[in-house]
């Protein structure tokens, strides 16, 4: 048992967890984050479809449309102080009819009074301009600059990273089972035993409405809602350069085709609500829907080249917006599906203004605000490449041909704090088996590089978990 | 910038019978570059014997096959360097390669020989639906872990797909202690060799089920089973055939892909049913002085054809180093077609100007083909006709072109003609 106090305990490290603990650590305040997880980053926030919205979709007066615009504007700082990877790729919403055009201009008018910039109506000939794979369908489009892309794993870690160089505690594999509050401290019961805190902030994704509950009195629930996904070869990451949204119409709100950061491309996802919040399975009806919807706005998407499909649960609260509110000490951050990703930097301002109101810390002096990514030679030029390796010869040592990811790399990520343990976690943080050859080759040596550096035999290596 | 006359991608069986050949025939100035930190490829994982029986007249395991080239390469004195990964090559020869000794540096080729092999297949790829826990592996992975870094992954194993490394590893598995409960294969036919089927699964009393899949995964974190259907003939699975198999294993033998990146960055074409460059009878690319053998050409079933056909590459280059890469005569380009029944042809062109020796003309083809001909034509001319008792998708052809025909031929067609499938 930790007999410590916290000031603040976050339940979750997924991106709003992680995010929200980095602006704690901003403060004077002893912060711990509980993941039931081996590694941050193992929910939600892992499997989604890597965008950061402009801010037209929510309705005006919601916590989605202010926390969407808010972070999407934040980004460009967060992704410069976190040395992750952020292009504004633009986004296109495509309608196949004029009389779907008024759903364009009421998307338009959102846009304009959530506080977007740039917004224009594009009529389809003008669209298939900036984007010829469009379909010959695609009567206009509604087109919104400040549109970007994130890689959603080293966003989230990133967040993690620098919030545990600022001093933020990270316990892993503590799943919470219980809460009680005594006077003015809440007790957390978890798989790791008791953690003591004076502030809560459920961050819990799936299971937030299950935490709120176990101290609070139930008032929403959250539904899991699986999103199906394929991800495409680097080839076929050029088939489009802006993300590629479709009009919601009576044929469903559409799946999105857009380029990802690293250059492949990703097509999904397929909306369905689930009862059972682990099943993270794909479906053949889902992946023929991927298929068949995508059809519609883009042409052409080269489906032999699908390198892995996967699928996602977005937590979808009962009241249709996040749930974001001080219950007392007590802080949900709860229904918090898409635009999530995109409103994650804005949402963990605002959950840390709600902790300071609670506990009025100082601001730490020390703060810093920047995290270093490990180096990524493949994108390097010839010369600093070249410089890194003679400095460090394990960089020259390519381990994923594929993605081209030297031993260096995959040593950092794992030596780094809070690194990675896993697989998985190598995955994520470096690439190594994100490729075409998904792992095939690289997997032996990553496990033994494992092995070694965690002192475990290579059979205890695990995958993820 | 450095120079050299020859470098060869790839240090495999393909990469080491060119040096070799390319060295007999006059060209000092070799280096291959190796990604392994040793030469020698995939054989060194593949334990088992039956390799060499065409080349050595004798059954060597993969790493004895590999042993018996290495030795050549270091006898005649060819340069390699291991741990080396070739990064980029360029239309006009570069090659920019890296590694822990050398950091980063590009040299510039006379002429190039793409030898880089093939991948698997991978799970994401065949987009089976289910989780995607611990416990999925390609069946060439699994033989890294088993025959490299010595452990087993799985006790209770299913296989889908019956690509050679897929039955050479149910027999390792089964050997090493597993149960190996079934391989399942998509197609109505075998992917592998008839000679594995019977040695590998039959010996051990293990099922193969034709026209069936994987529908579904089970396991979150580890592996718990897969559900396993019979298919329709457009491969779609048939409903109420479902069986559910429990098991920590599931191997993938679904295809080899031959690994063109490299290639495509210097601008060459490939063809869409190989996914192998497009070459002529000396197996150059379109691109000038590059030329490719072996898996990275197209998938070959035996080692010792790889061998073969590599050493042809080595010598053309040679030769392409030797003229300062101009023709003997005018070049007179024909194309070589699959017909009825073929999927593909290697070579695509001949140079029928230039013929430096006899044309071996690989191709696979389709369906299985019983009591059939392969009829090798050029316009109305009937070039060449061969009677074959079977011929199967799995298993390369290979009929041989004498050089003398060779000289007044137009386009040519090969087709499988009489018989049925």
């Amino acid at each position: 048992m930790d007999n410590r106090i916290y000031d603040a305990a976050v339940i979750g490290g997924g991106v709003i967890g992680c995010a929200a603990a980095r602006e704690l650590s901003r403060y004077k305040l002893d912060v711990v984050v509980l993941e039931r997880e081996s590694d941050v980053c193992e929910g939600t926030s892992k499997a989604n479809s890597a965008i950061i919205h402009a801010g037209f979709d929510a309705m005006p007066g919601t916590l989605k449309a202010r926390f969407n615009v808010e972070g999407n504007k934040m980004m460009d700082s967060v992704s410069k102080e976190l040395d992750i990877p952020f292009t504004r790729n633009g986004a296109m919403v495509v309608c196949w009819k004029e009389s779907e055009l008024e759903t364009l201009e009421k998307l338009y008018e959102r846009g304009l009074q959530n506080g977007v910039e740039g917004l224009r109506i594009l009529k389809g000939d003008e669209a298939r301009e900036l984007e010829p794979s469009l379909s010959p369908q695609v009567y206009a489009a509604l087109y919104a600059p400040t549109s970007g892309i994130v890689c959603p794993f080293e966003m989230t870690i990133a967040f993690a990273e620098n919030a545990c160089a600022n001093g933020a505690q990270f316990e892993l594999m503590t799943e919470v089972t219980a809460i009680k509050r005594e006077d003015d401290i809440f007790v957390i019961s978890t798989t790791k035993g008791e953690f003591r805190a004076r502030v809560v902030l459920n961050c819990a994704g799936v299971y937030a409405d299950a935490v709120h509950n176990m101290v609070e009195t139930p008032d929403f629930s959250i539904t899991a809602r699986k999103g199906e996904y394929m991800l495409l070869d680097k080839s076929a990451g050029s088939t489009v350069s802006a993300t590629i949204f479709q009009v919601p119409s009576e044929m469903g709100k559409g799946v999105l085709v857009s380029p990802t950061v690293h250059g492949n491309l990703i097509v999904g996802p397929t909306a369905k609500d689930i009862g059972d919040k682990e099943d993270i399975s794909t479906t053949r009806a889902g992946l023929d829907a991927v298929k068949s919807v995508s059809a519609r706005s883009v042409s052409g998407v080269p489906y032999n080249k699908v390198i892995t499909s996967f699928s996602g649960l977005r937590a979808t609260g009962s009241t249709g917006d996040f749930i974001i509110r001080d219950c007392g000490c007590f802080i949900d951050a709860a229904g918090i599906e898409s635009p999530g990703l995109s409103s994650a930097p804005a949402i963990a301002v605002y959950l840390t203004q709600l902790v300071c109101e609670r506990l009025h810390p100082e601001k730490k002096q020390d703060f810093d605000p920047i995290r270093k990514g490990i180096p990524k030679l493949a994108q390097l030029g010839y010369d600093e490449r070249e410089r890194l390796i003679k400095e460090r010869p394990d960089y020259g040592q390519i381990v994923c041909r594929c993605e081209q990811i030297s031993e260096g790399e995959i040593l950092d990520s794992i030596r780094r704090p809070l690194g990675a343990t896993t697989l998985d976690g190598v995955k994520r943080r470096v690439r190594a088996g994100m490729g075409r050859c998904q792992a095939g080759f690289c997997s032996p040596r990553v496990i033994e590089l494992l092995a070694q550096e965690l002192d475990i035999p290579l059979w205890e290596v695990k995958k993820n978990g | 910038m450095d120079k050299h006359s020859l470098v060869i991608i790839g240090g495999g069986p393909a990469g080491m019978a060119a040096a070799v050949e390319a060295r007999k025939n006059g060209i000092d100035d070799i280096v291959i570059y190796e990604r392994d930190d040793r030469l020698g490829g995939i054989l060194n994982q593949c334990i088992h014997n039956g390799f060499g029986l065409h080349t050595f007249k004798e059954e060597l395991t993969g790493p004895e096959y590999a042993g018996r080239f290495i030795e050549q390469t270091e006898q005649l004195g060819i340069h390699f360097e291991t741990g080396s990964m070739v990064l980029s090559v360029s239309r006009d020869k570069e090659i920019t390669v890296v590694s822990r000794d050398k950091g980063l540096k590009t040299v510039k080729a006379d002429a190039v020989i793409l030898a880089m092999g093939c991948r698997e297949r991978p799970h994401g790829a065949l987009n089976i639906p289910g989780m995607r826990p611990q416990g999925i592996y390609t069946a060439g992975t699994a033989q890294k872990m088993v025959n490299c870094e010595g452990w087993v992954p799985g006790k209770e194993v299913v296989i889908l797909g019956s690509g050679d490394i897929g039955l050479i590893m149910a027999r390792r598995m089964t050997l090493e202690g597993a149960h190996v409960k079934l391989v399942a294969e998509l197609m109505p036919y075998s992917g592998g060799l008839k000679r594995n089927i019977v040695q590998c699964l039959d010996d051990y009393g293990i099922p193969l089920k034709l026209s069936h899949t994987v529908t579904d995964i089970k396991g979150k974190r580890k592996l718990e089973g897969v559900t396993i259907a019979e298919v329709d003939k457009t491969g779609a699975p048939i409903p109420g055939t479902e069986e559910y198999y429990p098991c920590d294993t599931l191997l993938l033998s679904c295809g080899l892909i031959p690994e063109n990146e490299l290639s495509l960055g210097a601008g060459v074409s490939i063809n869409g049913a190989t996914n192998g460059p497009i070459v002529d009878d000396r197996l150059e690319t379109d691109v000038d002085g590059v030329f490719a053998c072996g898996n990275v050409l197209h998938v070959h079933d035996l080692v010792d054809f790889v061998s073969e056909e590599s050493g042809r590459a080595g010598r053309n280059a040679a030769e392409y180093i030797k003229n300062g890469g101009k023709k003997e005569n005018a070049p007179q380009k024909i194309s070589v077609s699959p017909g009825d029944g073929v999927r593909y042809t290697v070579p695509s062109t001949i140079d029928t100007a230039n013929v430096s020796e006899n044309v071996h003309l690989r191709f696979r083809v389709r369906d299985v083909y019983k009591g059939c001909s392969i009829v090798v034509s050029s316009g109305e001319r009937e070039l060449l006709r061969k009677k074959k008792k079977i011929m199967v998708p799995s298993e390369m052809e290979d009929v041989i072109l004498k050089k003398d025909i060779l000289s007044d031929a137009q386009d040519i067609t090969v087709t499988i003609t009489g018989g049925g499938v």
